[in-house]
């Protein structure tokens, strides 16, 4: 009983996340060109864990286990290859394997395998939204479903979006076995870009699968905190994006309600914030502190520290660093915020014309701040705002938090009016 | 969308070091238009101290600063973005500098070379 119970839940945590590092480490010696070959081998490895650990149970040291496998795997295709290659096909040329036969997996080859592999998937010349789906393929061995159910779209888009993208990746010339100083340097920024959307994708998703939101955040942080096991890329960005991923973590679980609806900040159960991960949060906004260059992710950093924290002056620092990120880069979501910011500090009536100077009329974002800022002055032009961002919203969990919310109002409305009948027939 | 220069003047260079409070309100009022995404160039301060700032003058004539023949010294500018010059006015208007020591802003159009 227990045995299978174990089997059932070790196995598909396992999978995840040994199946992406040994396909890591088989491409060293297949090269990025030959990634399905280690990818058949990777999955060949966990179909015959998932035989064998069934009857036999699961072995002592499971990674031991499947890593020996796969390495005897490699040895028979090498073995294979070598007949095909020398007896079947003399005269055709083909792609040169490096015909690697003996290799050992210890833990640095598994780390630095992924550390290549992050940098090979995160690239700029894929669209973002295809980064995110490969890395969330290779980087963290989610199944096309799964990513699906993350973005919320049809297995066909994402397989189609996929196989685009790892077209480019075999084609591309990357020297996955030495990763040099100079290419990290050169495509850091890209990386941290992809699992900072990576991140955002899960925090804040459409999908209202709590289960794959957390998976999502949580595989950032993991493959950020890789970043930070290597001298070339533990630098004060990686670690203010780490430290931005641990306080936006730490108010998940409040963050999102049983129906997988969002909770807005002041309705939060501030008890439900996770104090381990605002420490680990801390932690590392101190370790970004030993450079001179601010990152937007210091700034994004520093806006999450302060929702952490119960200071008095915590909205006029939140409200000074949105100012400094939105000079540094536009985005709708940032000026959005930033004015959500200033309604904390000067109230909602001086916040609404700062809305409305953004114009922002395609984003239902835009009206939802409307709509929430004129709650404590018009209800009536807050339901109008939130209809509007109704309209516009393609999230059907926004529109049934949003039509609860009119909901909320008009009966709001109902009692009032009821309260000034009362009023003036008393004054007759 | 056209491009429009607001160039800083500050009558003292007393005034050039702002407090923080000042410095806070400068940065919102900038961030207020990069809210509107148009910032085309934040721009630069440029300082007016001594070593930091000559001018060159012909038959090699060099003086210390710009101080000593025009009141007010360009302290800095920014390249915003606007519809045609009353809506750049108006964002010039708003800058707190009028009310926290004073000075002038200069609005001029770029010229787009195409």
């Amino acid at each position: 009983m227990n045995k299978i119970k174990l089997y059932n839940d070790i196995l598909p945590h396992l999978f995840r996340q040994e199946y992406a590092k040994m396909t890591a480490v088989l491409c060293r010696h297949f090269g990025l060109k030959h990634i399905e070959i280690a990818e058949d081998i990777a999955s060949d490895t966990f179909l015959k864990a998932s035989e064998h650990w069934a009857i036999n149970g699961i072995p002592e040291n499971p990674t031991a286990w499947l890593y020996t496998v796969a390495k005897n795997k490699t040895r028979d295709y090498f073995k294979h290859k070598y007949v095909f290659d020398t007896k079947v096909k003399p005269e055709i040329k083909g792609d040169h394997i490096k015909p690697e036969h003996t290799f050992e997996f210890n833990q640095q080859i598994i780390s630095d395998s992924q550390l290549a592999m992050i940098f090979a998937v995160c690239n700029p010349t894929n669209k973002p939204e295809s980064q995110i789906a490969l890395a969330l393929q290779i980087l963290c061995g989610f199944s096309v479903e799964e990513i699906a159910n993350a973005f919320i779209a049809k297995p066909e888009t994402i397989k189609k979006r996929l196989l685009r993208a790892r077209t480019k990746l075999r084609n591309e010339i990357f020297r996955f076995e030495k990763l040099s100083k100079r290419v990290i340097e050169a495509r850091l920024d890209a990386v941290l870009h992809t699992l900072y959307l990576l991140f955002n994708e899960g925090y804040f998703s459409k999908s209202s699968n709590r289960v794959i939101r957390k998976e999502l955040c949580s595989e950032s942080i993991r493959l950020t905190l890789e970043l930070t096991d290597n001298k070339w890329t533990n630098i004060p960005k990686t670690n203010a994006l780490l430290a931005l991923m641990c306080f936006q973590s730490s108010r998940i679980e409040a963050r999102i309600n049983e129906e997988g609806e969002t909770v807005l900040f002041d309705e939060q159960d501030k008890n439900k914030w996770d104090k381990s991960l605002i420490e680990k949060g801390n932690y590392y906004l101190i370790n970004a502190t030993n450079g001179h260059e601010i990152s937007k992710y210091h700034l994004e950093a520093g806006i999450a520290y302060w929702h952490t924290t119960d200071n008095k002056d915590q909205w006029k620092k939140i409200l000074s660093l949105y100012d400094q990120l939105i000079v540094m880069e536009y985005s709708p979501t940032t000026a959005l915020n930033r004015v959500f910011a200033f309604s904390k500090i000067y109230g909602n009536e001086k916040a609404i014309p700062e809305v409305e100077k953004l114009n922002l009329i395609k984003s239902n974002q835009y009206y939802e701040l409307l709509g929430y800022l004129y709650t404590t002055s018009d209800i009536l032009k807050a339901i109008e705002h939130h209809k509007k961002a109704i309209n516009l919203t393609t999230s059907k969990m926004e529109k049934h938090t949003l039509k609860k919310e009119i909901k909320r109002l008009k009966g709001k409305l109902e009692r009032n009016e009821i309260v000034q009948h009362t009023d003036n027939s008393n004054k007759r | 969308m056209k491009e429009f220069t607001l160039i800083f003047r500050l009558k003292d260079v007393s005034d050039f070091k702002p407090s923080p409070e000042q410095m806070q309100e400068r940065m919102n009022w900038l961030a207020g238009i990069a809210a509107q995404n148009k910032i085309a160039d934040k721009g630069n301060t440029l300082l007016p101290g001594p070593g930091s700032s000559k001018t060159v003058k012909p038959n090699n004539v060099v003086t210390d600063g710009p101080f000593t023949e025009i009141k007010e010294f360009i302290s800095g500018y920014v390249i915003v973005k606007a519809k045609n010059i009353d809506e750049a006015v108006e964002m010039a208007k708003a800058n707190p500098i009028f009310g926290q020591v004073g000075g002038s802003i200069e609005v001029r159009e770029v010229l787009k070379r195409d």
